[in-house]
């Protein structure tokens, strides 16, 4: 395989806080690979946003604390100044985030804001980026784009507002886009526009994609890598296929049983993950999802190392053997179906 | 709850409605929103059609689920049904009485019934109070026994929701998301209510956390006889709480359903286009299937689209649409029925369905 276009090696982020260190992002190593799209998939609190945000080096908070090494294109973020890094932002890798109305400025008009962008990365005319801009707005979709280019964000509904921020986000022809939870916010059909839109721009300019989410179905529809992340670590990662048909992690078995799938008989329960995630402060010793575990056994208080199991390209960070891993897996995934199977 | 130790006084009486009898009617509800403009004297320039002419039935015991985009009218339909708005015109049955026009005084004790558990955890409970109090108000305001008695009914509340007695003297503060929803559960149970309406009560939870609160809401039908009117965006979890599920668009009632029924067989082509944007777990089934993309977004219910309001978005739509509004009427099986003009999955045309509309049961047709 060609090198990565994107690779975080071991990253640590930490908070300093009054009541102790936050380990929200503790060890995380993945790859993205050019025209691909890397699912990330966890819960709130996981460190899937803050990963994401150290990459683009978005964390301001003089009490965080970063280890590891990002490189992009062959250059370690982690070792950029904030102009040097500013180039990057926009041009080489763009970013959309979950709420289109606080991340968009409601003071300037959505072309101002898009052609901003474009002449702080390239030296074009007034009228030029502004040609640009309406241009990235038809794209998007949004009709009447020569007149809504002079509108102001609350002009725009939820979804049109998502619209207006990825036209921002690959106005400079980024290789990378990072689309943080970018439908969380919006209806299901709406959703669904803005995926196909996703889509048709991955097609059409080959770019990667880093997609974090916490919806399993989104990442079904969309990823073709996944990883899935749990209390600052990744504890299973893998082609699409491999999570959805052959997952190795309980917690990824907890967090496919707990949807209430429209594709399945209605089971009489859903298989809930008991308890709550760890605090980020005190985190167990050994695997963190130990206490929630139906599986634990004593090694488990030894921690887990995300490695290859299996002899593929699939991680995973749990102690069962594969052979165990097999037997427990559908039970804890659908009890009842396995229950009516003879 | 469990062993039923303590049965305060004055909520001895046992439920006046049968299970599967009618506990709510609601007939041409409507809630509209004046927009008012003007400097010194506000005049009303035009309304927010919110909820405009629903009519629908409630059996006790059942889970009726609500599902529709934002803006549809779904919340406004629940706050109106707990009278916490005022209902423009319309009836509001509940156990044969029209509380529809009932002062703030007639309605307490109607209030007791009628509990609602809200969406935001963080923001329906008083940041000030302890989880005792905050669970204990509802009792004391309806002076519901003596503080001992309350105190011991707290208690059973909170291990009814899975909490412990410790957590008695904390602050909401103290919880996650799911924890405070629990606290928002005890809450409306407290003064053992008949109907509980769940407006998106596990929106703002974690997926894990969701199904453990999904599955307590269950546990707590079965061993209270509650029922349900469940409020939610997401499809799936609407399929697996209901017994019926009525689709709402631009404050109406589009289709309604036994829940199973709605999944095989969705008659109303925005009820189609819904499911099918329901992003399936499965790669290969979410590969292979056919996705309707719905253009645009929900119009403004200010100046709703005339005829059939879904009829700029919708992919089937005909002239007729444009002009005529479709009433709601019977498809196929006993209790499901839509409105719409070009039903899908129907074996009978709407034209034979309007002859047998009056005997179906559930929702009654709007088209007088």
């Amino acid at each position: 395989m060609a090198s990565p276009l994107l690779e975080i090696r071991d990253l640590k982020v930490s908070f300093r806080t009054e009541d102790g260190i936050v380990r929200a992002v503790d060890g995380v190593s993945c790859s993205l690979y050019e025209g691909e799209t890397l699912g990330i998939v966890g819960e709130s609190g996981s460190g899937k946003s803050v990963t994401m945000m150290s990459v683009m080096r978005l964390i301001t908070d003089p009490n965080a604390q970063f280890e590891g090494e990002v490189i992009y294109k062959g250059t370690n973020l982690m070792n950029l100044s904030q102009d040097q890094i500013r180039s990057i932002r926009g041009a080489g890798i763009g970013m959309i985030f979950q709420d289109p109305m606080t991340s968009l400025n409601p003071v300037y008009k959505v072309g101002w804001q898009i052609e901003e962008q474009i002449r702080e990365h390239e030296h074009v005319s007034r009228q030029a980026a502004r040609d640009r801009a309406v241009e990235l707005l038809t794209a998007v979709g949004i009709p009447n784009a020569r007149e809504r280019v002079d509108a102001y964000p609350h002009q725009f509904s939820g979804g049109m507002r998502q619209r207006v921020m990825i036209a921002m986000a690959v106005s400079c022809n980024p290789d990378v886009l990072i689309a943080d939870e970018p439908t969380t916010a919006l209806d299901v059909t709406i959703q669904a526009q803005i995926l196909a839109l996703i889509k048709k721009l991955r097609q059409d300019f080959g770019t990667a994609v880093v997609l974090i989410t916490h919806d399993m179905g989104v990442v079904a529809d969309m990823a073709d890598r996944i990883a899935v992340m749990y209390a600052g670590r990744i504890i299973e990662q893998g082609t699409q296929r491999d999570l959805f048909y052959d997952p190795q992690h309980p917690y990824t078995w907890g967090l496919l049983g707990s949807i209430a799938r429209l594709d399945r008989p209605r089971p009489r329960r859903l298989a809930a993950i008991p308890g709550l995630p760890p605090s980020l402060m005190r985190l167990p010793v050994g695997c963190a999802f130990g206490e929630r575990c139906a599986h634990r056994f004593e090694r488990c208080s030894e921690l887990p190392l995300l490695l290859d199991r299996s002899g593929t390209s699939h991680l995973d960070a749990c102690h069962l053997s594969p052979q165990q891993k097999k037997d427990l897996r559908d039970r804890t995934i659908h009890p009842e179906l396995v229950e009516e199977r003879p | 709850m469990t062993d039923g130790a303590v049965e305060l006084a004055v909520l001895e009486e046992g439920p006046e409605v049968a299970k599967g009898e009618v506990l709510l009617q609601a007939e041409h509800l409507k809630k509209y929103f004046p927009i008012k403009s003007g400097i010194l004297v506000q005049r009303e320039v035009a309304r927010v059609h919110a909820v405009d002419d629903v009519s629908f039935e409630l059996r006790a015991g059942e889970t009726l689920g609500l599902v529709g985009e934002s803006g549809c009218g779904k919340s406004t339909l629940a706050r109106c049904i707990t009278r916490l708005y005022d209902i423009t015109s319309g009836s509001l049955e509940f156990e044969g009485a029209d509380i529809s026009k009932y002062s703030r005084r007639q309605l307490r004790p109607v209030r007791r019934d009628l509990q609602m558990i809200f969406q935001d955890p963080y923001a329906s409970l008083n940041p000030r109070k302890r989880v005792g109090a905050i669970i204990s108000d509802p009792l004391r305001i309806h002076r519901a026994g003596s503080s001992d008695q309350i105190r011991r009914r707290v208690l059973e509340l909170l291990e009814v929701v899975g909490l412990s007695a410790e957590h008695i003297n904390r602050y909401p503060h103290e919880f996650s998301g799911g924890q405070r929803q629990r606290i928002g559960v005890a809450r409306a149970l407290a003064l053992k209510p008949k109907l509980v309406i769940a407006d998106e009560p596990v929106s703002a939870l974690d997926v894990s956390i969701r199904a453990q609160v999904i599955n307590l809401l269950d546990d707590l039908q079965d061993e209270l006889g509650l029922t349900y009117i469940f409020i939610a965006h997401d499809l799936g979890v609407v399929r697996h709480v209901s017994d019926r599920i009525a689709v709402m668009y631009l404050g109406k009632i589009v289709e309604v359903s036994p829940a199973e029924e709605l999944y095989q067989r969705p008659v109303h082509p925005y009820t189609e286009a819904l499911l099918s944007a329901v992003p399936v777990p499965d790669p290969d089934l979410s590969a292979s299937r056919q996705r309707i993309v719905l253009e645009g977004d929900v119009p403004s219910p200010i100046h709703p689209p005339s005829g059939c309001r879904f009829h700029p978005r919708c992919r089937y739509a005909t002239d007729i649409c444009k002009t005529e509004e479709p009433p709601l009427l019977r498809h196929g099986s006993l209790g499901h029925m839509a409105a719409c003009h070009h039903p899908l999955n129907s074996d009978t045309s709407p034209a034979d369905a309007s002859a047998t509309a009056a005997d179906a049961s559930g929702i009654r047709t709007t088209s007088a």
